[in-house]
């Protein structure tokens, strides 16, 4: 009985099991109702996968694999129950990294293992090792920026592209010399792979550190996607469709979110890796020019106007997770809607630092998933609205994307705003916003500006409701 | 030539794989970005399979000490992965 838990038939049954699984899982994912029951489902396909393998009779000893497999279960929980909600960034960016560690140390044990390594196997550790190390530097660096361990400018160094092509055609070099092993550099394969290791691990630095963190969401899908890339690869390596069926759904999936951030955006996936947006700032002129005042306005005469209107869109950016102002955003908007006016939240696909972003911060203050409207909902009844209130966006809301064709930002679609009869903008100072784009939003006839901490102005509002 | 054939049976899992990804989740509304994101980063810790045969397998010291590394690391990712999309979804409800 126990020998037939360990045939390969019934082990590589059970992996299909599992692929079936994540199938499923990702399927219900991808619908509300059924979002939280399909990771359910992707977990217990992982844990199927895990138990099988633990009790095949090719793992002969289990001290070290359990140590690991006990520390990493310890680190998960706390890091997983323990973080804030608004430093979910940078966790699924380190998570993230992880992956792609992982299995780039699959690929190197194997590499050094004595025992028969094919050449498909070395192409494939070649891929693993490469794609691994990039996903793995890269998500530290994209850590680095979302918790502001190091600065979210873009950081553009001289001859970026040329280092990067360089670097990457030694790295492929490095790599055929693996493979057809000519001898020519004179030194041992091992050290070849410790120096392409270090290779991935910079090009992985080089390729994030350009980009900027309003950008960010596009590279954390990007990365997401890598590391499903690197398991895939490493299923190459060990001959397990399990890994490479799981791997391609992650990178096929990262890859859709990618598209869908860089669409909202309307950018091209290489303007993001490369441009380097937010450092040529210098970029609009001409038709730029941008007329009228500022026109300020105080929490007491906000007030009045919230409370004279019929509707309101309430326009949630970064700023709001900044300054942690959910809580008191939702209460406001319940405040509202006792006073019988009708409330709903536009939030554009790019707001924040990883795709649906704000979504989480609103459902974590309990905010009902079904007044969350995407642009494209909002945009063609925006006259109908009393007043809008942006919290903390600043680019996702510019009527420049629209308007002045010399604009970086030019026909990237936009929440639009400055059509609501009165817009309030919650904003700490005149400061630009992160792209360093002018926006005249600010100065239209129908804006005021709310100055001010955006959860200390929410607060004097909702207390003006309560008095 | 057996490694040919298998080569060929494993890339042709790959394409396939990819096309039914795209497929799969072609639709998914906003409000699920980041959810999907996690619950599929802790797909891609399935690289723990790997990682197992390395540390728990025949191997000279170091193959199995980087194994091991690796376990720990895919570890994170999968129950780390798991529970903070599980955290996040717990939250998402409609009134």
């Amino acid at each position: 009985m126990i020998a037939f838990f360990q045939s390969s038939i019934f082990v590589n049954l059970a992996y299909i099991f599992a692929s079936i699984l994540f199938i499923f899982g990702l399927k219900m994912l991808s619908s509300a109702e059924t979002a939280q029951r399909g990771n359910l489902v992707s977990a217990s396909g992982m844990l199927i996968a895990i138990l099988v393998t633990l009790a095949q009779n090719e793992i002969i000893a289990y001290e070290y694999l359990l140590i690991a497999l006990i520390g990493g279960l310890i680190v998960g929980v706390l890091a997983s129950s323990l973080v804030k909600m608004t430093s979910m960034p940078e966790l699924v960016a380190l998570f993230n990294g992880f992956g792609g560690i992982a299995s780039l140390l699959v690929g190197v044990a194997e590499f050094i293992n004595p025992s028969s390594t094919t050449l498909i196997q070395i192409i494939a550790i070649s891929f693993t090792v490469l794609i691994g190390g990039i996903t793995f530097s890269g998500s530290l660096v994209a850590f680095g920026k979302l918790s502001e361990i190091i600065s979210g400018k873009p950081l553009i160094l001289f001859g970026q592209r040329f280092v990067l092509s360089a670097l990457l055609l030694v790295a492929l070099l490095l790599v055929l010399e693996l493979i057809i092993s000519t001898g020519l550099l004179n030194i041992s394969s091992q050290t070849i792979l410790f120096i392409l290791i270090g290779l991935t691990l910079i090009l992985g630095v080089l390729l994030t550190a350009p980009i900027g963190g309003a950008d960010m969401p596009v590279v954390i899908a990007l990365l997401n996607s890598y590391s499903g890339l690197a398991a895939s690869s490493a299923g190459f390596v060990i001959n397990n469709n399990v890994l490479i069926v799981a791997g391609a759904l992650v990178g096929a999936s990262g890859l859709i979110l990618t598209n869908i951030m860089c669409k909202a955006m309307n950018r091209s996936l290489s303007n993001v890796l490369f441009g380097g947006f937010g450092a040529a700032t210098a970029s609009s002129e001409g038709s730029g020019q941008i007329q009228g005042e500022v026109k300020p306005i105080t929490a007491e005469d906000a007030y009045l106007i919230l409370e004279a209107a019929n509707s309101v869109l309430v326009v949630p950016g970064y700023g709001m997770a900044v300054s942690q102002a959910q809580h008191v955003v939702r209460e406001l908007g319940e405040l509202l809607e006792d006073n019988g006016c009708e409330v709903k939240y536009a939030i554009h696909p790019v707001a924040g630092r990883m795709p649906g972003h704000m979504n989480v911060l609103l459902a974590e203050a309990n905010v009902s998933y079904d007044v969350l409207a995407e642009p494209d909902d909002v945009n063609p009844l925006m006259e109908t609205v009393d007043v809008c209130i942006v919290i903390g966006a600043n680019d996702v809301v510019n009527p420049d994307a629209r308007e002045n064709e010399g604009s970086p930002i030019y026909g990237m679609p936009v929440i639009e705003v400055d059509r609501a009869k009165t817009v309030f903008i919650l904003k700490r100072s005149m400061a630009a916003g992160f792209a360093g784009i002018d926006n005249p939003l600010f100065l239209k006839e129908n804006s005021r500006m709310l100055f001010g901490d955006a959860k200390d102005s929410i607060s004097t509002l909702v207390s003006e409701f309560k008095s | 030539m057996e490694s040919q054939a298998l080569l060929v049976l494993l890339l042709f899992v790959l394409v396939l794989s990819i096309f039914l990804g795209f497929e799969l989740i072609n639709k998914v509304p906003s409000t699920l970005h980041t959810p999907l994101m996690s619950g599929a980063n802790a797909i891609s810790g399935i690289t723990i399979v790997g990682a197992l045969l390395a540390s728990g397998g025949e191997g000279t010291f170091s193959s199995i000490l980087v194994g091991t590394f690796a376990v720990f690391f895919a570890s994170i990712n999968v129950v780390g992965g798991y529970l903070v999309t599980n955290r996040m979804l717990k939250m998402f409800k409609k009134k």
